[in-house]
């Protein structure tokens, strides 16, 4: 019970995030026609590819004798970048569709 | 100084992921929104290179790599992405989405080989931490390439007896071994973390393969939000305001898209998971398998109705998607408007293998958005039509989501096409719909079929309607 406590009390922060963003991330699509499930789904997932920064940080601090760490790293920040990359450019090719027609 | 500047980089990206999130759900807004997002975090991405500084105050090394793999990444998705046909684009959601669950694996495994040259057991709440980005990225992963597979036709639909009984028990030995790693620290605990890596692997891969094909979009939604999550387990890790914040509002805005997509199909979303639509549905319908007496109506019958109709109202399904027929069906829209027939299409909200796929569809054959109606609108203007043309839809106008109490789509909303005049429906064979249940919709007496791929039958149509 004691750990949890001061877990909680040294993480208050981070908590506090985790909290108010499970609701902001509710209440922000709340109300989204079925029209753009798709390109709201594609959206969010370019915007997980945030774990690219991850990536960065763990390739970026990875000393040179280290080869496990220099491969995978490398290699999470390709994939990383696949995420972001081709997760905006899919979603903004999918939107350009629905641009008004002249 | 420098690490401030970093701060107000993470926070403009953070805002920037609510706000582009926000202006998504909106069609007026939605494409600045997702490049307000992009922008957010090609800001968050550079910060981080050049900012970034690990406790001891170093800055990051290893340029050379980070920037050759960025751009390996970049290319390779910025190719992807152009090169994919409008109707793979839900593969390609899947795909994209494995990439970032595995980044998230991978960069648990290289923190856990950090954190085993230290003392694990010192440590419980990081390494609770990794164990977690692990697990879920892994899970995202390996069930992202199944969908992925399912949808590209690759990977069939796979079942067996005691499935879930088998999820069920991996879980939970997923579960026990990472409470064992977490409590004692022994000389094997490295092998037991590629255990829990491989087990997670498996998981991820029965998880998504009895789920059927037609509710790949739904899964794909929920991996998402997996995703979102382990990218939040980084942020975490790493104390890192803008993986936190972007991870978990991804892994709440999924998790309830994935409940509002379920919702569009009336089910819940433990009925999806439980992929009682693939595998028992043979048994449920065994009774009804009366295969009653269907008519065929030929090319210029179709061709002399639809022409002279004051109003047609056109019902796109998979079946148009699968025949890259948007641009063809588009024509045939235009010649009937120029011989003053009214013509509209009726888009149900889960019509082809994801929400929207038709808007987006028929949006590529600059079809305008005015004339598609969505589903309560158009079941308003049945009853004034002549004629329904449906093309490739079955699923979405069967009339036992409404009559059969006893059938899997019993309850789902779908598009009256019976209240108008004439049906006519183009598909392939007889063969049922993806969900594999029987369509009355077929024998009924308003309704004639029109067989045959939806290109070829759109071409010949027109060919016929223009040498009336």
């Amino acid at each position: 019970m004691d750990t949890i406590l001061t877990w909680i009390t040294s993480n208050q922060q981070i908590i506090y995030i985790v909290v108010l963003m499970i609701f902001v991330g509710i209440e922000v699509i709340g109300h989204v026609p079925s029209v753009l499930h798709t390109p709201l789904m594609s959206g969010a997932n370019a915007i997980h590819g945030v774990v690219i920064i991850g990536a960065i940080i763990v390739m970026g601090k990875a000393e040179s004798e280290n080869i496990l760490a220099l491969i995978l790293g490398f290699l999470a920040v390709v994939l990383g970048t696949l995420n972001v990359v081709g997760g905006f450019v899919v979603t903004d090719r999918m939107l350009e569709m629905f641009k008004k027609k002249k | 100084m420098e690490l401030d500047l970093l701060t107000v980089c993470y926070l403009l990206g953070s805002i920037t992921f609510i706000v582009g999130l926000k202006m998504l759900s909106n069609p007026a807004t939605a494409r600045k929104g997702n490049l307000i997002a992009a922008g957010g975090m090609t800001l968050a991405i550079f910060g981080t290179i050049f900012l970034y500084k690990d406790d001891s105050g170093l800055n990051l090394q290893n340029f050379s790599w980070i920037f050759g793999a960025i751009i390996i990444g970049s290319v390779i998705g910025v190719l992807a992405a152009k090169k994919i046909k409008m109707t793979a684009m839900p593969e390609m959601v899947s795909m994209f989405n494995g990439m970032g669950g595995a980044c998230a694996a991978l960069i648990s495994i290289v923190e856990f080989d950090h954190l085993s040259k230290n003392s694990l057991t010192d440590n419980q709440g990081t390494l609770m931490i990794i164990m977690l980005g692990c697990i879920i990225g892994t899970i995202s992963f390996a069930g992202s390439m199944i969908a992925w597979g399912k949808l590209n036709g690759s990977i069939k639909d796979f079942s067996f007896k005691g499935q879930h009984f088998f999820n069920i028990t991996l879980s939970l030995i997923i579960l026990s071994l990472a409470t064992y790693l977490a409590l004692y620290e022994t000389s094997i605990s490295t092998i037991i973390f590629y255990c829990i890596f491989i087990l997670a692997v498996l998981y991820g891969v029965f998880f998504v393969l009895p789920i059927g094909g037609a509710d790949m979009p739904v899964v794909i939604s929920l991996l998402n939000s997996f995703t979102g999550v382990a990218a939040a387990c980084g942020g975490f890790l790493y104390d890192n305001k803008v993986m936190l914040t972007g991870g978990i509002l991804v892994g709440a805005a999924g998790t309830l898209l994935t409940i509002l997509m379920c919702k569009a199909m009336n089910r819940s979303l433990l009925n999806v998971l439980i992929g009682s639509f693939g595998g028992n549905v043979k048994n449920s319908n065994g009774e009804q398998t009366q295969s009653g007496q269907y008519k065929e109506i030929s090319l210029s019958d179709a061709a002399v109705i639809m022409s002279y109709a004051n109003k047609v109202i056109i019902v796109p399904g998979y079946g148009l998607a699968v025949a890259q027929a948007q641009h063809t069906c588009h024509e045939l829209e235009k010649i009937l408007t120029e011989k003053g027939v009214d013509v509209k299409y009726a888009i149900h909200p889960v019509a082809g293998r994801m929400p929207g796929h038709m808007n987006v569809l028929l949006a590529e054959a600059d079809v305008s958005y005015d004339k598609l109606k969505e589903m309560e609108e158009a079941n308003e203007e049945f009853s004034s039509t002549d004629v329904v043309l449906i093309l490739g839809a079955n699923d979405v106008v069967n009339p036992a989501a409404k009559t059969d109490t006893a059938s899997p789509i019993y309850g789902m909303p779908i598009l009256d096409v019976e209240l108008a005049k004439n049906v006519i429906v183009n598909k392939r064979s007889m063969k049922p719909g993806y969900a594999g249940i029987e369509n009355d919709l077929f024998y009924s007496k308003k309704t004639s079929m029109l067989f045959g791929d939806a290109k070829k039958v759109l071409q010949n149509l027109i060919a016929e309607i223009k040498s009336l």
